[in-house]
């Protein structure tokens, strides 16, 4: 009846994709997909791949530009009406410098591995998603660094977040663990990035960034936080189809992506001890405590949603009976790890205050009181008697990880846990079992990895001091680096202050 | 297990990045001083391997324990010594080589009668 009818967006979508999937025939299929069969994943229909968004181009640059000028429009304000003088506190500043470095470049290190495995899967259905998820990761960089620059115009240690993820100590954390993914097949990306990071352990990554934000008054993160809700609830989609479809395709695909759950799961607990440092230390208004989100969005909404993939023969990851004990432990164990190293590290540190460790004996009470509140104070003494405690040497890094080497052995909260193992001749050190075993399954892979400590002693990090190795960090020194009190950005919080106690008069 | 890789002579390809030749004749060498959790984790030096053990203790391991208040009531002749998970009883006048020790070993040490504050 009329031609301008408008078209179902599930059929527009199959028109979006229709075809897309030809068969070639100048050149063999094996030769123009050669990443997709070499990890023994095997694909009898890809047709049977169910896109649950069915987003067509058109309505997917609508969505995204409507958000995003709602997005600038907050920014604009924000910086209009000075927005960073009413953040809680000037350590919060502290939480985005540790987003911007440790996680913006992330989600430029996806956004490259979903074009790559957009380009490299078989189906269209799975190749268009991927696609999608691969510009809402640029789009999701570029409005974090929007965001966070106007943060840049008053608080340190964020200009340099690009050239510091590739050098950092730190960071090469969060790096090597995408790096690591994005030089494994697309199926093995998908996994880990599509499912267990996006879909498993997105929740421990995103809310508390965004409620934390939320929490010290940060609107202008809030709303980059709501800006990429949508799109973060489509890669969830993607991660639960990816895992779904391939156990559903053939039986000997089981035993590969399990193997690549109980990997990706570890190294993203590891990832995410970051993550529980901020909640339990870096946040001046706390949401929760690491211990309470690790057992919502983990032990319940993970459990859960093994209990539904155990029907194809899927099992919780292993070792996940030790990552939930550890959630008593590694927020502390951390933060000793950056108030040590403070001076090699581009954000703030600072002893808890009285009220801050009454919060964690009582968010912690097996074991804050017992391991951790007696070093705090011990430190905080040491402070006050002007021998604020510094490691002067450098650690021991894991192999796997590339964190230094400072959790405890499993049911010993007093002893590092040591793990190693001989690979043609050589000795490698690891932090844990899961890390360990992540090793001894691809020991080619990770006797490549590139340790900062290793680096610094072969003499590739600018030179062998301190000093050396921070100046090719283009660490400002004594503005970047060490504890919050005495920093500049302490000191500009604290005229902010007093100017708006002399304006209320 | 052995990496699934694309390449079929990938693993010919692979150069380890940190073997003893990359360390312009030193050897990797990690300590830690047990129950004294302040220090997070091992701590990491390049070393020649014909430095004596007693070096090692007093030049080394002593001066980078300094910040800690036990640090000072060390009775260095009753430490005792794990090397690379063996219990071990150090001979202080012989190299590193010669107590056994090779790129990347680990030296755990306790100190009995002094664990830190709460083990810190
Ligand atoms: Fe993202
Ligand atoms: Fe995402
Ligand atoms: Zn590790």
């Amino acid at each position: 009846m009329s031609g301008t009818k408008k078209l179902a967006l599930r059929q527009r979508y199959e028109y979006l994709t229709r075809g897309l999937d030809w068969e070639t025939t100048y050149q063999p299929m094996d030769k123009v997909f050669p990443y997709d069969s070499f990890e023994g994943i095997k694909i009898k229909d890809w047709s049977a791949w169910e896109d649950p968004f069915r987003l067509t181009m058109d309505s997917y640059w609508k969505f995204q530009a409507e958000k995003e000028r709602k997005l600038y429009a907050v920014l604009d304000s924000f910086a209009q009406n000075n927005g960073q003088t009413t953040i809680s506190d000037g350590r919060y500043a502290n939480v985005l410098k540790l987003f911007l470095t440790g996680i913006s470049p992330e989600e430029y290190q996806a956004h490259r591995g979903f074009a790559f495995t957009g380009r490299h899967l078989r189906g269209a259905g799975a190749r268009v998603a991927a696609q999608m998820q691969s510009l809402d990761e640029l789009r999701h960089l570029q409005t974090q660094v929007h965001t966070i620059s106007h943060y840049n115009k008053y608080f340190d240690g964020i200009a340099e977040w690009p050239l510091m993820h590739d050098r950092v100590w730190y960071l090469s954390v969060p790096k090597s663990f995408f790096d690591d993914a994005r030089s494994a097949g697309p199926f093995e990306f998908m996994i880990a990035i599509g499912f267990a990071f996006e879909y498993l352990l997105t929740n421990l990554l995103f809310v508390p960034f965004m409620s934390g934000a939320a929490y010290n008054g940060d609107m202008s993160t809030v709303t980059f936080g709501f800006s990429a809700q949508s799109d973060e609830s489509r890669h969830m989609t993607l991660g639960i189809e990816i895992i779904k479809f391939l156990l559903e395709q053939h039986p000997d695909n089981l035993p590969i992506v399990q193997k690549w759950v109980d990997k990706w799961f570890w190294r993203g607990h590891r990832l995410l001890g970051i993550v529980a440092m901020m909640m339990d230390y870096m946040l001046p208004k706390k949401v929760m405590s690491w211990k309470e989100a690790w057992d919502i969005y983990f032990v319940e909404a993970g459990g859960a949603l093994f209990q539904d993939l155990g029907r194809y023969g899927l099992k919780m990851p292993k070792y996940a009976d030790i990552a939930t004990a550890e959630a008593e432990h590694i927020s502390h164990q951390n933060w000793a790890v950056f108030y040590q190293y403070t001076h090699a590290a581009a954000f703030h540190t600072w002893m808890p205050d009285n009220e801050h460790l009454d919060w964690l004996s009582e968010k912690y009470p097996n074991t804050f009181d017992k391991y951790y509140r007696p070093r705090w104070e011990m430190w905080a003494k040491m402070e006050k008697e002007g021998k604020r405690f510094y490691n002067p040497a450098l650690p021991q890094l894991c192999q796997t990880c590339q964190i230094p080497m400072a959790y405890t052995e499993p049911g010993d909260p007093t002893t590092i846990c040591f793990r190693s193992t001989q690979y043609k001749g050589d000795t490698y050190h690891f932090c844990s079992d899961g890390c360990k075993d992540i090793f001894c399954d691809e020991p080619e892979k990770f006797v490549q990895a590139w340790l900062p400590v290793h680096q610094i002693f072969q003499g590739n990090c600018g030179g062998a001091t301190v000093p050396d190795v921070l100046k090719w960090y283009h660490m400002n020194v004594g503005a970047d680096n060490m504890d919050y009190v005495g920093s500049p950005d302490e000191k500009l919080w604290n005229e902010w202050h007093a100017e708006k106690l002399r304006q209320a008069g | 297990m052995s990496i699934i890789a694309l390449a079929p002579d990938y693993e010919s390809k692979v150069e380890p990045r940190d073997p003893l030749k990359n360390f312009h004749g030193n050897m990797l060498v990690y300590v830690h001083w047990e129950e004294h959790l302040s220090f997070c984790s091992a701590i990491a030096f390049p070393l020649p391997p014909v430095m004596p053990f007693g070096a090692l203790v007093s030049e080394v391991i002593a001066p980078h324990y300094a910040a800690h208040p036990d640090a000072s009531k060390i009775d260095w002749s009753k430490a005792e010594w794990m090397i690379d998970g063996e219990k071990k009883t150090p001979d202080f006048d012989a190299s590193l080589e010669a107590n056994g020790m090779h790129h990347k070993s680990l030296v755990r040490f306790w100190t009995p009668g002094l664990s830190g504050v709460a083990f810190s």
